[in-house]
């Protein structure tokens, strides 16, 4: 009773340390106009490099398992296994040095999706803002200068900030192409922010689900060039 | 115990014998039976939901609601009704008693009531199937859609209403039972892991399942009564629900995941007649570390869901750290296996299977623990892919797995012979068919439930191989059952052994067990240990 006791303190305690660095170490720094991340590229290169990880471990206990499973087959059923016996050092030795290599691998990751995150979440203080409004079941736009459209264009080179809400249910604005995805709310408003550093016609899906049309519920996302895009919002903007 | 409340040996079918029976194994029997019924009609879905998918744009259905309907009821169903009770009703039922030298669980007429509430929860759900408007919510009823829709989501409410009342009372039965009721002499540390997986389930579901029952009457009010707990226009908040249910669905994973990796356990041991490697610390560091672990980490389902950024670095952390517990349950399994003697059946079969979907399961879920890789791969057929695997199939076949290795023990017949290997090759080559191309498509932006890809032509190819997939492992689960009845019946004699266990309800009872289970009371002396083979 009395170790449980202590158990729970323990990892009561734990929880608050880890929650408190995280709430402290949020760093507040903005990037400043120009020099904007490709927050897409970066989700690439994190992406491989925890494929990277998740192969070597999946390798490294496939290859044993295929070996032991095949290396071990009893030559009659009433074999037994030979396993040594483990003594209280080689026992405790087999929990700490995986599991430190674990939160090892554990923490290396926390810290490479870290500062991912800080990307991510940081918008640029030149981005252009739009407002997004989910209904069921279509998208809308509305633009810095009131213009209101139901497909996104953007113009290459700027950051784009997207402030997000719904006027019924729960749906969820998925950017595959720039690798990011928040969900849109009735009473609340998220932001997700891109870089669109090249000229592509891309697609926006509805990444919740929300009905009859929740499969239908997309439209074009479209990164043009700046001259481009104004022609495009002027004429928006005439109806 | 008292043993007059169990069954009496009749000859021929007893109905009413079966329908009022006490006996623990009887209850176990029972809720197989219904959640294989469950996983008939859910699994069906899936195929539908398949035969959908296989082209772009709506191929039989006339309304995207039909398809919505599959996709609640295959979801709340197999989870629900299949994986919980499943592990958690027919494998805790049957074996958990035997395991400890019990003669029946503490109280066998509460454990009567809770199946009876199982039956109504299916019966239940299944009505909901065939009323004009049936649920469309998916198996999370996330509001406001869950209030705003035509479907009628009191099916759903008072499904989980009654299956939550039912696993309460199996919880307080099986945590009293393994208490109070181990044979003379059966130490904490003599335990087979499927009872401390068990236990582990049975804690998780006492502790959680009340805020999952709160969540789902709240969304009952919203609907029918008029309040607004989660309508932000008259100051409710629609993330109130969403925390609610992932404060018990998540550690609802672990319930589903740890009795199955139990049953792994006894299967890897018992095969590889080696006792489990590092039994103490896959005890206290894996199972209770996951115990520990299970109510701190369910942001991670609000990853995009508008949480504080701090709050979501937090929980990618405490996610991550899953690995610690999980990863040493997996040293133990592995390690169980090295310098074994290991010798292959059906159950054996299953059971690598297993390992197989634990790794790609597992690690397939560590991007998704990182809060910045979930932001692309959110709602894509990735986190599908991935739950499906670890949760789906994984757990799947340790149920298929109980009843391959436990089949002497319930009908004192083996099920093992070439109809058993084809239909367990035809599911498992049908399960990766399906599933790795979700894999692959996800990351490129297929989202989850969705009938009408036409935004995403190239995903075409991907889809129809999905599809084929789903229809090899439908086929090989038919063949399966197919398998199991006809073995049931006159399937070979086995022996009182036939795996060479050490472990009680082989050692000690006779196949199947009568009343009261062992001829002559159980003792255990302090050396005896359910793997002692060597």
């Amino acid at each position: 009773m009395f170790k449980t006791r202590i158990l729970s303190a323990l990892s009561g305690f734990g929880a608050a340390v880890l929650f408190a660095t995280s709430a402290f170490a949020q760093s507040s720094k903005q990037p400043g106009p120009g020099d904007a991340p490709d927050t897409a590229l970066g989700w690439d290169h994190l992406w491989n490099e925890v494929l990277i990880d998740l192969y070597v471990i999946g390798i490294i206990f496939g290859v044993a398992a295929i070996y032991m499973l095949i290396k071990y087959r009893a030559t009659s059923p009433e074999q037994v296994g030979t396993a040594p016996k483990l003594s209280m050092a080689n026992a405790i030795g087999w929990a700490l040095i995986p599991a430190a290599i674990f939160m090892a691998d554990d923490f290396y990751l926390a810290a490479k999706g870290w500062t991912l995150w800080e990307h991510q979440r940081n918008v640029p203080e030149d981005a252009m803002e739009v407002k997004v409004t989910g209904y069921q079941w279509y998208w809308e736009f509305e633009y810095e200068d009131g213009t209101v459209t139901e497909e996104l264009k953007v113009p290459v080179g700027t950051p784009i900030v997207l402030r997000m809400t719904s006027e019924d249910v729960i749906h969820s604005f998925g950017l595959p192409n720039y690798r990011l995805t928040e969900d849109v709310m009735p009473g609340r408003i998220t932001y997700i922010w891109f870089n669109p550093v090249r000229e592509v016609e891309t697609v926006v899906t509805c990444r919740e689900f929300c009905g009859v049309s929740h499969s239908e519920m997309f439209t074009t996302v479209s990164a043009v060039p700046p001259a481009e895009f104004e022609a495009w919002l002027a004429k928006a903007a005439e109806g | 115990m008292n043993t007059a409340t169990t069954a009496e040996a009749k000859e021929g079918f007893d109905l009413m014998g079966w329908i009022f029976t006490t006996d623990h194994k009887r209850i176990g029997v029972m809720y197989l039976i219904g959640s294989i019924a469950a996983f008939a009609v859910a699994g069906s879905m899936a195929l539908m939901i398949r035969l959908e998918q296989y082209n772009i744009g709506a191929q039989y259905i006339e309304s995207g609601t039909t398809y919505n309907e599959w996709l609640y009821f295959h979801g709340a169903a197999m989870i629900l009704a299949f994986l919980i009770p499943g592990l958690t009703g027919f494998a805790a039922n049957y074996f958990l008693p035997l395991m400890i030298g019990a003669a029946d669980v503490a109280f066998p007429r509460i454990n009567a009531f809770s199946i009876w509430l199982f039956y109504f929860a299916i019966i239940l759900a299944l009505i909901g199937v065939i009323i004009p408007d049936s649920p469309d919510i998916m198996w999370t009823g996330y509001p406001p859609y869950s209030v705003t829709t035509d479907g009628n989501t009191s099916f759903y409410v008072f499904t989980v209403h009654l299956l939550g009342f039912s696993s309460i009372l199996g919880a307080v039965n099986f945590l009293v039972t393994v208490i109070y009721m181990r044979a003379p002499g059966m130490g904490w540390n003599q335990l087979n892991i499927f009872v401390w997986t068990t236990l582990a389930a049975f804690i998780l579901q006492l502790v959680f399942i009340p805020v999952l029952a709160t969540a789902v009457t709240l969304l009952l009010f919203d609907k029918y009564l008029g309040t607004h707990f989660f309508d932000p226009a008259a100051g409710g908040d629609v993330l109130l629900y969403e925390n609610l249910f992932w404060f018990y669905s998540h550690p609802a994973v672990y319930v589903i995941l740890i009795p199955a990796i139990g049953i792994l356990f006894e299967i890897i041991a018992t095969m590889a007649k080696n006792p489990v490697f590092n039994y103490k610390v896959c005890v206290y560091g894996g199972i209770g570390g996951v115990v520990l672990i299970a109510g701190e980490v369910w942001i991670h389902h609000l990853y995009v869901a508008g949480m504080p950024d701090w709050l979501r670095v937090g929980m990618m952390i405490s996610t991550l750290l899953i690995s610690v517990p999980l990863g040493l349950m997996i040293m133990s399994l592995w390690g169980t296996l090295y310098k074994g003697a290991i010798t292959y059946n059906t159950a054996m079969m299953y059971a690598v299977a297993m390992l197989y979907l634990l790794l790609v399961g597992g690690l397939t879920g560590i991007p998704l623990a990182m809060t910045s890789l979930t932001v692309h791969l959110s709602e894509t057929s990735f986190i599908h892919a991935h739950f499906h695997f670890i949760m789906g199939m994984f757990s799947t076949y340790g149920v298929f797995a109980a009843v391959y290795y436990w089949f002497p023990k319930m009908t004192g017949r083996l099920a093992d012979g070439p109809l058993a290997t084809i239909a367990f090759w035809l599911n498992f080559i049908g399960i990766n068919m399906t599933f790795i191309p979700l894999f692959i498509i996800g990351p490129q932006g297929m989202p989850r439930r969705y009938w009408n890809y036409e935004m995403f032509p190239q995903f075409e190819g991907y889809h129809e191989i999905a599809t084929y997939g789903a229809f090899l492992t439908a086929a090989g689960v038919a063949l399966m059952v197919i398998n199991w009845i006809k073995c049931a019946i006159n399937g070979p004699i086995s022996p009182a052994n036939p795996w060479h266990s050490k472990s009680l309800e082989w050692t000690h009872a006779p196949n199947p067990p009568g009343p009261g289970n062992f001829p002559s009371p159980v003792t255990i002396d302090k050396d005896w240990t359910p793997y002692n083979y060597h």
